[in-house]
């Protein structure tokens, strides 16, 4: 992947799509005020520093936990409650096999170019919001910081050689957030049970698959070899046309199959095409990480 | 060569290479075409895919058929295909190259040359003599048989002739003609008496061939007069339907040669009659008629003198100056000569001077010696005189005693009046005509009544000279001839005085068959008895004119029977009195095509032709690998491009659109149905911007503070807009503004003449005044110097402008400063007590003046000034003022005088009140 963008050149690229968004940090202002370092307000009662609301005692509640002041004010007795606030910790698996860097014309980007782009905004987002953030292939822990930023953006502008590739979970940290963006056209298994593995150590996440258009409609006519990008794969046609039913068939299939991993792990799946606009994918993307308020 | 059918061959032996067709057919069938290789990462789903049909691999037939089909084309090409390839057909002997040279062969003589050049480089390389023999032009000494080196200089000077070949001339010739010789006959495709004859002679000889061009020869008959004008038929030997376009050339009236008439006219048969609609005064001058783009005597056709209008002279008498027109002695002549002959007014001196063919005295009595004298010269060298009684020859002593030269008759003192208050007798009509009588066979209407006439003297030939009598037999019209002229005589007056035939249409028709109007006895053939023809100018096998030198004249007997030959060239010659035309066809002429007998190899043009077959053949075979590139790439499923080509298509329709391209309806009814103001393009994008801005903030304003209510202003351009529904035209002058057309001058003059004003910017501030010269201020000298402007003035205090609305004492725009000018009023004095003068009722034309005033009016979409105007308050002050001025402008130029009109209204009131 030699047309992949320098490290800074995509941080400023990013930063330059975060910045169009609200920030994960403005958007949680009204909730904390910085309780933990980095953490947020997950709009619940649970632990935290900031006030969330009074409730009316009920029987199990501790006796300190009642709040005298608000309760000498009537007749009740009343719990102060405080909003749960938790700091996150995302991992990130972007796919930086040959496959991604596959583009089917020169206005549109390759598809390896729409994830780093994402996945760097993302985590500039999560930052900005006081989660850590780790991108797997780097094997380092969810950090924060600039320091961390960089290293992702370092991280993204590394390639495979790997033709399709597979997503590693085994060092995600366990109940934290996991992203795998690719555009899972590698073998299904690793992915179902890289899905499983972080599933089992309750991280919930997203699938989002990036695919080229072309990928999508199969245009291709007439007597043809295709090669995967790597040159591992192989198959000749004479007839492209022909195929094209048949292949479409086995794409909608293996959407449903990631649909069905995803729903089975209790994480969200999606498709993004890389002629698609790239804010509002963020904006999904973004709004899946942050979960059901 | 080997010869296929209509089809030879240079190279055969390539053709052998079309038995390699089928075996490259099976090569081609057997190789699948090449794959593409594309990386594409969803090949992981495709894996396990099987093709459906198995036998794509091949080839699809038809791509194998292009191929076969380019490979067979190229192949075919390089053996060398020549359509109708000419066999050269060797001989021997002497070679003659016998051609008609007519004018029928003119149209195509570089055809007819080119073969006769190529007969020469056959002979040349045979090694044969040749003898070239025009038949219109046979040589005194007969045919000479030389090399055909020797005729290649010669062949320059052989021209077709403006006649047709005398055959008898020709048979002479032919008749010391060796033994041997072959014959290659250009024949200008007519059949002619004698043909046959030479042809057996020259088949007796040895071989004759015969070349023909193909084309059908036109011809132009003879003209005949007819009502509507001229009508002259056009001749051919074939029957195929064509379209030609018949010519009439002559001179305008300054005498310049023009192309006076033009006729479209599709033929169908051998003849065609084509009618040209020619006024009498438009056929007179009418030189010659032609086929257009036939270059061929015979598609000319020369007119003469009878197409001319005669020359009538009217002397001039003392007519009392306060008499009525209507009792004019020569109003019923001009009324009748009107628009049938020129007719000269004058002195008799003068007249005779003109020597017109007819000289008319309306009561005319006594002419001086000297005049008389002149006059019977006259009437001695063929004139006609025509003489009308009246009271002044009752009156006279002429003709009394002895018979004047000058009138038919002898008459009696006083003449008679019949049916007056003091006389017996009724009105006498007239007798029908005699056969005798040029009048002979003319309705005699009833209402024609004679009261009063000039009595002829019972004379023994009064009988004779009498042509027309009424109906007790006196007689109304005499005639004798003098010389070779004539004199007649009316014995009433030219006028309804005496009688009603002036009145009547048989006055005309007399005076036609008096052949005072019309030509038809002038050019008759028995006139040129005794004529010698002297060629003027005579026209050569193409049609052109050329001088005719010396050659000897024709005497009129030869003439009058003569038809277009060697003797006598078409032409124009002049006779005694008139110029006469020769032409190529005579009367009742016409073509045939020539027939040949079948055992005469006739070649024409058209199938003589070699055409080589290799070029369209490779031709052919490019465009078809061409499409089979095209089908190979689609078939590979590589052409993307394809997608381009609809939007091309597209593209190609949707091509930009004039935006003018409006109806002048549609202009018309955008320009009336409001009141619109307008200003003229000048072609600077921003000024003309300005100026739509300007008047549409003064269109704004107007609709806020009057009740003018314009809609949005145009846009005029002055070379294709009409400018009549305009009421105002703003025109600002920039330095560079090209010249508008003539027709646009002429339409900018008849703008102003009708009431239209221009008011001209030249946006300088100081313009108008004296002895400046600002660019602006001297593009609009050049500008205006073709239009048709009164004297100007600088404005007067009292001008309508200073208070057709608002009350004004300057005009500012952009610039404050300037002077207005407009037209100049008359002098009036101004009236006691009044503040105004009583001034002119026109609308100036035209305002000059240099404020830039639309620029202060213009006004931005949103209804904001545009440009700024001054400084501060006083800039407004100034803008408002500048408003003020378009107001009343538009005021004054919708209600005119009104205002000034105004002024009296207290007058009149005061008058009422009394």
């Amino acid at each position: 992947m030699s047309d992949h963008p320098a490290p800074a050149a995509l941080r400023a690229r990013a930063e330059t799509l975060a910045t169009a968004l609200p920030p994960l940090q403005a958007r949680a202002e009204q909730l904390a005020r910085a309780l933990l370092m980095g953490g947020h307000g997950r709009r619940q009662s649970g632990m935290g520093d900031e006030f969330w609301q009074y409730r009316p005692a009920q029987a199990g509640d501790p006796g300190r936990a009642i709040d005298w002041r608000r309760s000498g004010r009537s007749d009740g007795h009343y719990v102060r409650e405080k909003e749960w606030q938790a700091a996150q910790s995302v991992h990130l698996w972007v796919d930086l096999s040959a496959s991604m860097g596959f583009t089917s014309g020169k206005a549109i980007p390759p598809k390896s170019d729409r994830a780093a782009l994402l996945a760097m905004a993302l985590s500039i987002l999560l930052m900005k919001g006081g989660e850590r953030v780790a991108l797997a292939s780097l094997g380092t822990p969810p950090r924060i910081g600039a320091l961390q930023l960089r290293r992702i953006a370092e991280g993204l502008s590394q390639s495979g050689d790997a033709d399709y590739g597979a997503p590693d979970a085994r060092l995600f940290l366990p109940h934290s957030r996991a992203l795998f963006l690719s555009d899972f056209l590698g073998p299904i298994e690793a992915i179902e049970e890289a899905v499983g593995m972080a599933s089992d150590r309750g991280i919930s996440g997203v699938l989002y698959q990036i695919l080229d258009p072309v990928e999508e409609a199969f245009p291709y006519q007439g007597r043809t070899v295709f090669t995967s990008m790597g040159g591992v794969l192989r198959h000749e046609t004479l007839r492209a046309g022909d195929l094209r039913g048949r292949y479409l068939e086995r794409l909608a299939e293996r959407k449903d199959h990631l649909s069905r991993i995803a729903h089975h792990a209790g994480w969200r799946f999606a498709t993004h095409h890389t002629n698609g606009a790239d804010l509002p994918a963020l904006l999904w993307l973004y709004e899946a990480l942050e979960g059901p308020r | 060569m080997w010869i296929l059918g209509p089809i030879g061959f240079t190279a055969p032996w390539v053709l052998l290479a079309l038995t390699l067709l089928p075996i490259l057919w099976i090569l081609l069938r057997a190789v699948p075409p090449a794959p593409i290789r594309r990386r594409f990462p969803g090949v992981a789903l495709l894996l396990g895919l099987k093709d459906e049909e198995v036998e794509a691999d091949r080839t699809p037939w038809w791509l194998l058929l292009l191929r076969m089909l380019a490979v067979a084309a190229l192949i075919i090409a390089f053996a060398g295909p020549v359509l109708n390839p000419r066999v050269e057909r060797g001989g021997s002997g002497p070679l003659l190259v016998l051609m008609d040279a007519s004018w029928a062969s003119a149209p195509d003589w570089t055809l007819r040359m080119g073969r006769v050049g190529q007969a020469l480089d056959e002979a040349e390389v045979d090694g044969r003599t040749v003898c070239i023999l025009s038949a219109s032009d046979i040589p005194a000494e007969g045919c000479a048989f030389l090399s055909a080196a020797d005729w290649r200089p010669r062949l320059a000077g052989i021209k077709p002739a403006g006649f047709a070949p005398d055959m008898d001339a020709l048979s002479g010739a032919l008749a010391t003609l060796p033994d041997g010789v072959e014959t290659l006959w250009l024949s200008d495709g007519l059949a002619r008496a004698g043909r046959d004859r030479i042809l057996s002679l020259l088949q007796s000889h040895g071989l004759v061939s015969v070349f023909e061009t193909g084309r059908t020869p036109l011809a132009l008959g003879p003209l005949a007069l007819i009502d509507e004008g001229v009508s002259l038929p056009v001749l051919r030997a074939g029957n195929e339907p064509q379209d030609v376009t018949v010519i009439a050339h002559g001179t305008d009236p300054a005498g310049v040669a023009r192309e006076l008439a033009r006729q479209a006219v599709s033929l169908g048969g051998p003849t065609t009659q084509v009618i040209f609609d020619l006024p009498p005064e438009l056929r007179a001058r009418v030189s010659r008629f032609e086929i257009e783009g036939v270059r061929s005597a015979g598609a000319k056709r020369l007119t003469d003198d009878s197409l001319r209008r005669r020359e009538v002279g009217l002397l001039s008498v003392r007519e009392g100056g306060e008499g009525l027109q209507l009792l004019s002695q020569l109003h019923y002549l001009r009324a009748a000569l009107f628009d049938k002959a020129d007719v000269v007014e004058g002195a008799l001196p003068d007249l005779i001077m003109a020597n017109p063919d007819v000289i008319v005295l309306a009561d005319v009595a006594q002419l001086s010696g000297g005049e008389s004298a002149d006059l019977l010269d006259w009437v001695n060298e063929g004139g006609l005189l025509l003489r009308f009684a009246g009271p002044q020859l009752a009156a006279s002593d002429v003709a009394r005693d002895d018979e004047d030269p000058l009138m038919p008759v002898r008459l009696r003192a006083g003449g008679r009046t019949l049916g007056g208050a003091m006389s017996w007798g009724e009105p006498k009509r007239l007798r029908p005509f005699a056969e005798i009588s040029p009048f002979y066979g003319l309705p005699v209407p009833e209402d024609v009544e004679v009261n009063a006439q000039v009595m002829a003297q019972p004379d023994p030939e009064l009988a004779a000279r009498t042509i027309a009598t009424l109906e007790d037999g006196t007689p109304l019209v005499t005639r004798k001839t003098v010389g070779q002229g004539q004199v007649v005589l009316f014995h009433v007056t030219a006028n309804a005085e005496w009688s009603t035939l002036p009145l009547s249409g048989l006055f005309v028709s007399m005076l036609d068959r008096l052949s005072v109007t019309s030509q038809s006895a002038l050019l008759g053939a028995d006139d040129l008895t005794g004529q010698s023809l002297q060629p003027q100018q005579l026209m050569d096998g193409f049609g052109t004119l050329t001088d005719a030198g010396t050659l000897p004249p024709v005497t009129g007997e030869v003439f009058a029977t003569a038809h277009a030959s060697r003797a006598t060239p078409p032409g124009l010659y002049q006779g005694r009195d008139a110029l006469r035309a020769l032409n190529v066809m005579a009367e009742g002429e016409a073509l045939t095509a020539a027939q040949w007998p079948s055992d005469v190899p006739l070649s024409s043009v058209t199938a003589a032709r070699e055409h080589p077959l290799s070029p369209p053949l490779l031709l052919a075979a490019l465009a078809l690998l061409g499409a089979d590139l095209l089908a190979s790439l689609w078939l590979s499923g590589r052409l993307f491009g394809a997608r381009a080509v609809p939007m091309l298509l597209l593209a190609l329709a949707l091509s930009p659109q004039d935006l003018r391209a409006q109806s002048p309806d549609d202009f018309a009814l955008l320009a009336s149905s409001e009141l619109t103001l307008a200003y003229v393009k000048t072609g600077d994008a921003t000024l003309d911007r300005t100026s739509e801005a300007g008047l549409q903030g003064l269109s704004d304003m107007l609709t806020a503070r009057t009740s003018v209510e314009p809609a949005a202003p145009m846009g005029i351009d002055l070379e294709t807009d009409p400018l009549g529904f305009f009421p105002l035209l703003y025109w600002p002058v920039t330095a560079d503004q090209p010249m508008p057309s003539a027709a646009a001058y002429t339409k900018l003059n008849a703008y102003l003449r009708t009431g239209g004003v221009i008011v001209f910017d030249t946006r300088d501030a100081d313009v108008a005044a004296f002895g400046t010269a600002t660019p602006t201020g001297t593009r609009l000298q050049a500008l205006a110097s073709s239009l048709d402007i009164p004297p100007l003035e600088p404005i007067p205090e009292d001008h309508v402008l200073t208070r057709a609305f608002y009350l004004l004492r300057d005009f500012p725009g952009r610039h404050a400063e300037g002077t207005l000018w407009v037209e100049a009023s008359p002098d009036t004095e101004q009236a006691e007590g009044m503040p105004f003068r009583n001034l002119n009722d026109n609308v100036t034309p035209v305002i000059i003046g240099g404020g830039d005033w639309a620029a202060a009016w213009a006004v931005d979409d949103t209804g904001f000034p545009m440009l700024p105007v001054g400084r501060g308050f006083a800039g407004e002050r100034q803008r408002e003022m500048a408003y003020r001025f378009g107001i009343n402008l538009v005021i004054y130029v919708l209600t005119g005088n009104y205002k000034s009109d105004q002024v009296h209204v207290p007058a009149l009131l005061d008058r009422l009140g009394q």
